[in-house]
């Protein structure tokens, strides 16, 4: 049976991308507007809010190329800044399976580039590039009878959009939903969240503050404390736990929880970069090939040589752009310029660039 | 070699080198929204001709339709080729971080495939750049374009050669991988060039497709307008590019250097080389922007990797820098500098200089018998 020709399919055929190589029919359709790309997943803000003064909440409708998340998952989102794409990741607050609606919570990094610029400059309009939803940190496909959502700061977006999720499931058994944060003015989706609760009798909800005068009863993370937040009675009997927020959270409820029953995200520690001129300690990943070495001496390029790879190379001095290569993770120093740099996932010159502390390379 | 080097001593090769530097690292720690704004001010206009060029070429049995389409078309490709493609494979706007504008990535409207041009082009050239026997720019493996090389029978060709690759000039640097002169000469067999082949072949096929089959056939009854128009796009692209291209490195005044010459070459060598070998053109705005900024080839042998839309303003230090350390600036306008590449490519298909004006210059090098350079004196870039 033939398939309908639909617009879009006939777009993405041979056909087409003939008439339009070597480019490729998004060159062509993102000129009428930037979002309209077939291949190229991005979405356009739909609206901006503000729940505190050190986040802002935007609201995306991503356009079909984009593949959607499970709860819990992590998007990349890519927003230029200055001529140049920076990439960060963001776990969506929103409900699983809203393949048109992503909303997105982006607190306020005091050094965060990428933060502080859609803090000041998100409007209505502006398109933003989505990458593939990525990340283990999701429900189970059998929901866990009972369950605490568990999160300290911005790591409230993975579980709220799991408990989103569950409600939006019908989900019936008890969910414990604890949320840490500084203080009462830092606390994210409280509106949100005792909306769901007062909907969903299944759902009991805790915001506690840690600090200053808000500091309330609770703010140690303890199993009477969880238990206590079940809406049954029933303690942790059974209980699993899904925690996100930073590396001390995790570990109080990984003391509380047997392994099994509790999944965990953390936000990635800040990677130490090193001053000009200095030699860093660390580890070179190379992860194509699976190899890896001590930091040595030496450009990336002569490294990589000295592991015995063969990373494809041309000038050896920075004009010509052969070695150029995917660094996945890691601060690196361009010798020419000075300048450090440690995004993830960036193409860097492997000829002029020596690393400032653990990288990973697609070698 | 024709005109011998100025003569500057290591430790003034290495203070150029560092003011040259100094000038690089300043100009990319300015890269900005104004450079994204300006490539992709140039995609949209190159998007904007070409679809108007292809859609009036669907109509191209009216006259005015066929040569507004042409026109449009051609100058789409030269955009395409010189101002965005060759810029954008240098690597010019990697720091976009934008995937469509990667080096790596982007493919352009020519016969030959990016990942081959990059090679021979940003390396092979851009690294060895008018070193005899290494920079295959040289004559394209073709043309005798250097007294340096030594003459044979075919060389008397030159001019048709010449003429040839111009007109052709796409599949011309689409085979400049394969190096065919080596295949003839025996020393590589058709074999060892297989994948480069299978890949151009492709690319090639796709682009033939697409101008002499898919458009034309669209066309319907006018079929063979749009095939003429499409055709006369690719070679007004081609004759462009190689004009603009040869006006580079083969001018009066531009030098040529040996293997010996750049062993051992320094940074501050290498800027030298770029400076001596290139040769700039002079011209407006809108002619700057359909050489790719080529026109500015000094700056842009200098500063392959930066933005090219900055050389003009970058070639105000580079010619007071030239000028300071006693090196030639060597720029003109099209006619003259494409007048003296011709006047070479005739000359050279003689076995001995017909030039009277080279005759009295101290030669750099002179050739051994078997023809290779080899230097005379101690040579100026030594020792850096």
């Amino acid at each position: 049976m033939l398939a309908t020709l639909t617009p879009r399919r006939f777009l993405r055929s041979n056909f087409v991308d003939l008439l339009v190589g070597p480019h490729g029919i998004d060159r062509y359709l993102e000129l009428i507007r930037p979002e309209l790309t077939i291949h190229d997943a991005r979405a356009e803000v739909v609206s901006v809010r503000r729940q505190t003064a050190r986040s802002v909440t935007l609201t995306l409708r991503p356009n079909a190329a984009w593949r959607g998340f499970r709860a819990g998952q992590f998007v990349r989102v890519g927003v230029e800044i200055d001529g140049v794409r920076r990439t960060r990741t963001y776990s969506p607050a929103s409900v699983e399976g809203a393949a048109r609606e992503l909303e997105l919570t982006v607190t306020e990094h005091p050094e965060g580039l990428v933060s502080r610029h859609l803090l000041a400059h998100a409007r209505p309009g502006a398109v933003l590039h989505l990458g593939d939803a990525q990340g283990d940190f999701v429900l189970p496909e059998r929901r866990p009878s009972r369950l605490a959502l568990i999160s300290g700061g911005s790591g409230i977006t993975p579980v709220l959009s799991m408990l989103r999720t569950l409600c939006a499931e019908g989900h019936a058994d008890p969910v414990a939903f604890i949320h840490y944060a500084r203080t009462a003015a830092d606390w994210l989706y409280a509106p949100e969240v005792r909306a769901l609760a007062a909907r969903h009798p299944n759902v009991r909800v805790a915001f506690v503050a840690t600090r200053g005068e808000d500091r309330g009863a609770g703010v140690h993370v303890s199993g009477e404390a969880i238990a206590a937040a079940f809406a049954d009675g029933a303690g942790l009997h059974d209980a699993h736990a899904a925690v996100c927020g930073p590396p001390a959270l995790l570990e109080a409820v990984q003391s509380i929880f047997e392994p099994e029953r509790v999944f965990a995200e953390t936000f990635t520690p800040p990677s130490i970069v090193l001053a000009a001129g200095a030699t860093a300690e660390g580890t070179l990943h190379f992860t194509r090939s699976g190899a890896s070495a001590p930091i040595g001496a030496g450009s990336l390029l002569e490294q990589a040589e000295g592991a015995g790879l063969t990373p494809a190379f041309g000038c050896r001095m920075g004009i010509c752009h052969t070695c150029t290569c995917r660094k996945t993770a890691g601060p690196v120093r361009n010798v020419l310029t000075g300048e450090i740099s440690d995004e993830e996932d960036e193409d860097i010159q492997l000829c002029v660039s020596v690393p400032a502390g653990d990288v990973a390379l697609e070698i | 070699m024709p005109t011998p080097h100025p003569q500057l001593n290591p430790e003034q090769i290495e203070t150029l080198g560092r003011e040259l530097d100094e000038l690089r690292n300043r100009t990319l720690a300015d890269v900005g929204e104004r450079d994204a704004d300006y490539i992709r001010r140039m995609i949209r206009a190159q998007r904007g001709l070409e679809i108007a060029g292809r859609l009036l070429l669907e109509f191209g049995w009216l006259p005015p339709a066929w040569i507004g389409g042409t026109t449009a078309l051609s100058l789409s490709k030269i955009l395409d080729n010189m101002e965005i493609g060759h810029n954008v494979m240098h690597g010019q706007y990697d720091w976009m971080k934008d995937p469509a504008l990667d080096s790596k990535r982007f493919e352009w409207d020519t016969a030959c495939p990016s990942d081959q041009w990059r090679y021979s082009h940003n390396y092979m050239h851009h690294t060895h750049t008018n070193v005899l026997g290494k920079d295959r720019d040289i004559g394209y493996g073709i043309l005798r374009m250097s007294e340096d090389e030594k003459w044979t029978p075919s060389d008397l060709l030159n001019p048709v050669k010449a003429t040839l690759l111009m007109l052709l000039f796409q599949y011309g640097v689409a085979l400049h991988d394969v190096e065919t002169e080596r295949i003839v000469a025996g020393e590589i067999g058709l074999s060892d060039k297989r994948d480069i082949l299978r890949a151009t072949g492709r690319k090639v096929g796709r682009q033939s497709v697409k101008d002499y089959v898919l458009f034309p056939a669209l066309a319907g009854p006018g079929a063979p307008f749009t095939f003429a128009g499409n055709a006369t796009a690719n070679l007004t692209r081609n004759i462009w590019s190689f004009m603009i291209i040869f006006c580079g490195h083969f001018p009066n005044g531009t030098h040529e250097f040996s293997e010996d010459e750049v062993e051992n070459e320094t940074r501050g060598g290498w800027y030298v080389r770029q400076m001596l070998g290139s040769a700039n053109l002079t011209g407006g705005k809108l002619f700057h922007i359909l050489s790719g900024n080529l026109s500015h080839q000094i700056e842009h042998h200098l500063f392959p990797d930066i933005p090219a839309h900055r050389y003009a303003e970058l070639s105000v230090e580079v010619r007071e820098i030239c000028q300071r350390y006693g090196l030639p600036y060597n720029a003109g306008p099209l006619h003259k500098q494409f007048g003296s590449v011709v006047k070479k490519i005739v000359r050279l298909a003689l076995p001995f200089s017909s030039d009277p004006s080279k005759t009295d210059e101290m030669p750099a090098t002179v050739r051994n018998s078997d023809g290779r350079s080899a230097p005379e004196h101690e040579p100026v870039l030594a020792g850096v």
